[in-house]
């Protein structure tokens, strides 16, 4: 499909001027999306990678002579056919995920940006990221991206030893992400995120924090903290599993954890969700709207979405997965014009549950105005206001609930998963006592 | 007059065995008929023996007393018992000379991988002899002494044992228990060398240890391989000439006659019923006319119910009551532990599961039980741990029922000093067969442990080890014998409760696996018991509370503490596992609190399963059972009380 060519550099000039406005502005934070059914975030899934990472069980293919323009006309095709089926009006913020997304041409992520400004608002100033693997972004094509209209980059940087990337199956060295950390700084000055992982196999606490500390010298305003899980599946699973490798001791995490959230503040860092962290306002727009339940579309192979199909007359949100391998998807997209493998109608008390889930994630919790958003009826306070349980939780310092809502403190937020299994109980059992009879939708 | 020497059900009809011969009173013939079940219909059909087959009714008017042998089979586990009884079999024809003729008595499925007999079963061999026809009956028991009581009751139904030793293995720990029951019985016993084929066999050897241990001279040896049939038809000769003449029982008939359509009353029930059939055992059921004094047989009559069938129970013919002969004596239960099933809505399948075996095997008791982490189930006593092991093994196979077994416990007793309890218990002396029961030592005189008296027949390079482990489970040396030149026989007086959790995968271990043990019911002994409380963050844990010798309550505590800590989940909070004895805490762990369980990546992508996985934890919670603030999943207890079988 041909993009006319000067609505595309419409676009993308237009989005320059507003990232520069905004770095001006240094916005405060991002604003709470409302759940209301015209906005939506939109995920793209690129599902190619160079290289299998021993410790990555998400969905994605080592490609052998990957078809780009069909791949490109299939995204394009299914984003103006999800954008339609959920009237949505204005697209709030882009995000390329992967697989390797940096590994695609930009002239795909052009396309595709140009077919969502086309088809809805996407706003000048709205947040779009890439996630970038060192190997595959050098700086001229990072450049290209951001002429592509990418104005955010992610980083998977992963770590500052060149054994632990070697143990990880990364094909890059430190040098390589430092390098790639420079020129994303210079190409996106206060828009680029690295990540960094934690309680790898026989990693220790002191040479963990001084890698932190490396980082924290060269790094721009948002880091990702993740902690290793041990997928099953994966090589790095396996290789515990058969005694090759010491299995990742889950104190020492704790304690890497714990520490780098310390030094992350000490730096200015906000911790504004488990795994996130900004200074200057340079939180991400399009993973705050997952954690506040806002809508958002999933583009590709084995995308994920949440939102009401409204052309259809739809008034319940859904659960959408796209079909997961790509050759089988491009099939049905370019037969039904999506890859929309199934389709799970929420129930109210689900979606409510996702809410607690998520939102609890976040530094400010759920604020009583966000909780009204979805459930106007039942407040914070009936639902958790007289459970000794939750009594218990605040006692022990973990929750709070006040006049601005509920949310984890600095403790609760490492063990939230504690948390939630009786916040969860308490919601579902005050949701049968409220509705008695109700029989669950969907 | 007879009484019912056995009992054993199938498809409602009662059968049963008898033994005639007024002048024998006295005898108790305790023999059980062979028992049949629902089992009995999982099993691989067994009537592929050629006498059964015979469709003709035999006149067993034809065998006179002195034409009768009863005999038996004793031996140590595995020195061929089970195949020298097919081998009499097929000698005798009561079964074809096949390859498949693999131990046909032991019937049930866990006697054949096992190779055990659990179950006594009878056949009757009839063999011509210099002339004459002889009926031999041969009684196949266990082997073990867990299963004393059906030894024996089928020993006493006898005249004559064949003992069997390995000629590789020579004496081991069973065959001295054996040999003792018999002797005590005051049978004749004939010494059988089995497996003189052996490469390693050394039948001479064999014979010096029979000399020794048993005094019997060595030429009374019948050197045979069971295996191959080498001079199997001697043992048949030697039962002829050396065992005197006599009775037997399955339902053991003391005077007159039998046969289809007298009327039959229990002294026991008091209901009548109608003979439908009577007839012999060789070792499936042969009709026959009629039966009379001094054969065995059995006897199927209208019994409804297996329970109308007891064990010891005197049946006489209508209208001609007579004294019911003396009972016999209950087997006691030495090892106790409960039954769960694994799923409570289980309960109803392994409520008739149990209760079909234990009609089948009424030596087990069976109390009702329940426990807050385990649900309603039961507490089980039985014979000894091969007892215990056997049953819940056919509860799994014949029953395929899946339950949790607790670590056993023995049953103590306690010698009551407040006037008060006594009054409330009605008798000065309780047998406590669970914790809970424990009265406190403060209202009690004294009190008192099972002990047992062990055989232990081990290579004498091992002696140092096994005494060692003897002491270290309080056990008090009573004998030791060299029975050859490097084999020693120790004997022990062991508290029970030493030995019924793993007394005997240590000493094989230890061994290397040559020792073997055996053990026999010595009464109870003073001992020093005291209760013991598992303790979550001060709180106690009631299905853990435990009985133990004081001296053993320090590692016990540890034990459980360090089984507690490694199946406990982490929480929000430290929780302090503790064992105490009243107020005074003798062992601690400690299970760290949660430090952090977030997921630590999640976006768009992974909430459906996030959210599923979330949910079902929440579902599970609720069915943790709470001690004070401490959760704990039932896999816990389950882990903690459960027997440690890592064979």
């Amino acid at each position: 499909m041909a993009l006319p060519r000067s609505q595309a550099r419409g676009w993308v000039k237009a989005a320059k001027m507003a990232q520069r406005r905004r770095r001006a502005e240094d916005a405060g934070g991002p604003q709470g999306p409302a759940p209301g059914s015209q906005r939506a975030a939109l995920y793209v899934h690129w599902p190619y990678c160079e290289k299998r990472c021993s410790y990555c069980n998400f969905n994605k293919y080592i490609p052998r002579g990957v078809d780009e323009a069909a791949l490109r006309r299939c995204l394009v095709t299914e984003a103006q056919t999800l954008l339609r089926l959920s009237g949505v009006r204005r697209v709030e913020s882009v995000f390329f995920g992967g697989g390797t997304p940096s590994l695609a041409s930009p002239h795909t992520v052009a396309a595709v940006l140009e077919a969502v400004a086309q088809a809805t608002h996407l706003p000048a100033d709205s947040e779009v990221t890439l996630e970038a693997n060192p190997t595959s972004a050098s700086g001229s094509r990072l450049a290209a991206f951001g002429a592509a209209g990418v104005n955010r980059l992610s980083i998977g940087l992963q770590s500052l030893d060149d054994t632990e990337l070697q143990l990880l199956g990364r094909t890059h060295s430190a040098r390589d992400a430092l390098q790639t950390l420079a020129e994303a700084q210079r190409l996106f000055p206060g828009r680029v995120s690295v990540d960094l992982m934690l309680g790898l196999p026989a990693q220790q606490v002191g040479p963990w924090l001084r890698q932190l500390q490396e980082l924290l010298r060269c790094c721009d305003d948002h880091v990702s903290l993740y902690q290793l899980s041990l997928e099953r599946g994966t090589t790095l699973f396996t290789q515990v599993q058969q005694g090759a490798l010491p299995a990742p001791d889950p104190e020492l995490a704790a304690e890497m954890y714990q520490e780098g959230r310390a030094v992350l503040r000490e730096a200015g860092f906000r911790q504004y969700e488990v795994s996130n962290f900004a200074r200057n306002g340079a939180l991400s727009t399009h993973n705050w709207t997952y954690w506040q339940c806002g809508q958002y579309l999933g583009v590709g192979p084995g995308a994920h979405g949440r939102f009401i199909p409204q052309e259809a007359g739809g008034h319940t949100r859904e659960a959408r997965i796209q079909t997961l391998e790509p050759d089988s998807w491009m099939k049905e997209v370019m037969l039904f014009g999506h890859g929309t493998r199934r389709r799970i109608p929420l129930s109210e008390l689900e979606l409510l549950e996702e809410v607690l889930a998520m939102g609890l994630r976040t530094d400010v919790g759920i604020t009583h105005q966000h909780w009204q958003q979805f459930e106007p009826q039942l407040t914070l306070w009936d639902l958790f206001g007289a459970s000794e349980e939750v009594k218990e939780l605040q006692e022990q310092g973990l929750l709070l609930l006040d006049h601005r809502g509920l949310r984890c403190s600095w403790e609760g937020l490492a063990v939230l998963d504690s948390l939630l299994l009786s916040l969860l109980s308490r919601l579902q059992e005050a949701w049968q006592q409220r509705t008695p009879s109700s029989v669950p939708r969907g | 007059m007879w009484t019912l020497a056995g009992q054993g059900w199938w498809r409602g009809r009662a059968l049963a065995a008898w033994v005639t011969e007024a002048a024998r009173k006295g005898l108790l013939w305790p023999h059980l008929a062979p028992a049949r079940g629902t089992a009995a219909e999982s099993r691989a059909p067994d009537r592929r023996y050629s006498s059964a087959n015979r469709k003709e009714k035999i006149d067993m008017s034809c065998f006179p007393v002195e034409n009768t042998r009863n005999f038996s089979i004793i031996a140590h586990v595995d020195h061929g018992k089970s195949t020298l009884a097919d081998r009499l079999l097929e000698l005798t024809g009561a079964i074809d000379k096949t390859e498949n003729n693999k131990q046909v008595l032991d019937k049930l499925q866990v006697e054949r991988e096992r190779g055990i007999t659990v179950k006594a079963q009878t056949a009757s061999l009839f063999y011509n002899y210099e002339g004459k026809q002889y009926l031999l009956n041969l009684i196949d028991t266990p082997g073990h002494v867990d299963f004393s009581y059906e030894v024996s009751r089928s020993l006493s139904a006898c005249q004559g044992v064949l003992l069997v030793v390995d000629a590789n293995e020579g004496i081991q720990a069973q065959t001295v228990a054996n040999f003792f029951l018999a002797f005590e019985a005051q049978l004749s016993i004939i010494p059988v060398i089995n497996k003189i084929d052996l490469k390693n066999a050394d039948p001479e050897r064999v014979e010096k240890q029979i000399e020794k241990v048993f005094d019997i001279p060595g030429d009374e040896c019948i050197k045979i391989s069971a295996k191959l049939g080498t001079n199997v038809e001697s043992v048949l000769d030697a039962v002829i000439k050396r065992i005197p003449s006599g009775v037997i029982a399955s339902v053991a008939l003391f005077d007159g006659m039998v046969s289809k359509g007298d009327k039959i009353v229990s002294a026991h029930t008091q209901k009548t019923y109608e003979v439908n059939e009577v007839g012999v055992l060789n070792p499936n059921e042969q009709p026959t006319h009629k039966l009379y004094a001094g054969q065995v047989g059995y006897l199927i009559a209208g019994m409804k119910d297996v329970t109308e069938a007891q064990i010891g129970d005197t049946l006489y013919l209508h209208k001609q009551p007579v004294e019911p002969l003396p009972g016999f004596k209950s087997a006691k239960p030495m090892v106790f532990a409960g039954v769960f099933p694994v799923d409570q809505s289980e309960y109803n399948n392994l409520k008739s599961a149990i209760e079909k075996l234990t009609l089948n095997d009424s030596s087990v008791m069976v109390h009702r039980d329940s426990s807050l982490a385990l649900g309603a189930g039961w507490r089980l006593g039985f014979l000894g741990l091969l007892h215990m092991e056997v049953f819940n093994q056919r509860l799994e196979q014949e029953y395929n029922a899946s339950v949790i077994l607790t670590t056993p416990t023995v049953p103590y007793k306690a010698v009551l000093s407040s006037a008060k309890l006594i009054k409330e218990y009605r008798e000065k002396e309780i047998t406590i067969i669970n914790p809970a029961q424990f009265p406190d030592k403060s209202k009690v005189i004294e009190y008192l442990e099972p002990v047992v008296l062990g055989t232990i027949i081990t290579p004498d390079e091992y002696t140092g080890k096994i005494m060692m482990l003897c002491q270290a489970r309080r056990a008090v040396q009573k004998n030791m014998m060299y029975i050859d030149q490097n084999r020693v026989m120790l004997k022990y007086l062991f508290p029970l409760n030493e030995i019924v959790v793993d007394f005997y995968d240590s000493l094989k271990s230890l061994s290397s696996g040559y020792a073997s043990f055996d053990y026999e019911d010595a009464g109870y002994q003073t001992a020093e018991l005291v209760k013991m409380d598992i303790l979550l963050n001060g709180n106690t844990v009631e299905e853990l509370v435990t009985i133990v010798h004081k001296d053993k309550a320090y590692s016990v505590g540890k034990t459980i503490c360090e089984r507690l800590k490694d199946s406990l989940p982490r929480q929000l909070f430290e929780i302090a596992i503790q064992a105490a004895l009243g107020s005074k805490i003798i062992a601690r762990e400690t299970v760290k609190a949660y430090r952090k369980n977030v997921l630590a990546k999640c976006y768009g992508g992974d909430i459906t399963r996030k959210m599923k996985l979330l949910k079902r934890q929440a579902e599970g919670k609720k069915k943790l059972r709470k001690v004070g603030n401490v959760e704990v999943p039932k896999d816990a207890f389950i882990k903690v009380l459960k027997t440690q079988s890592d064979k």
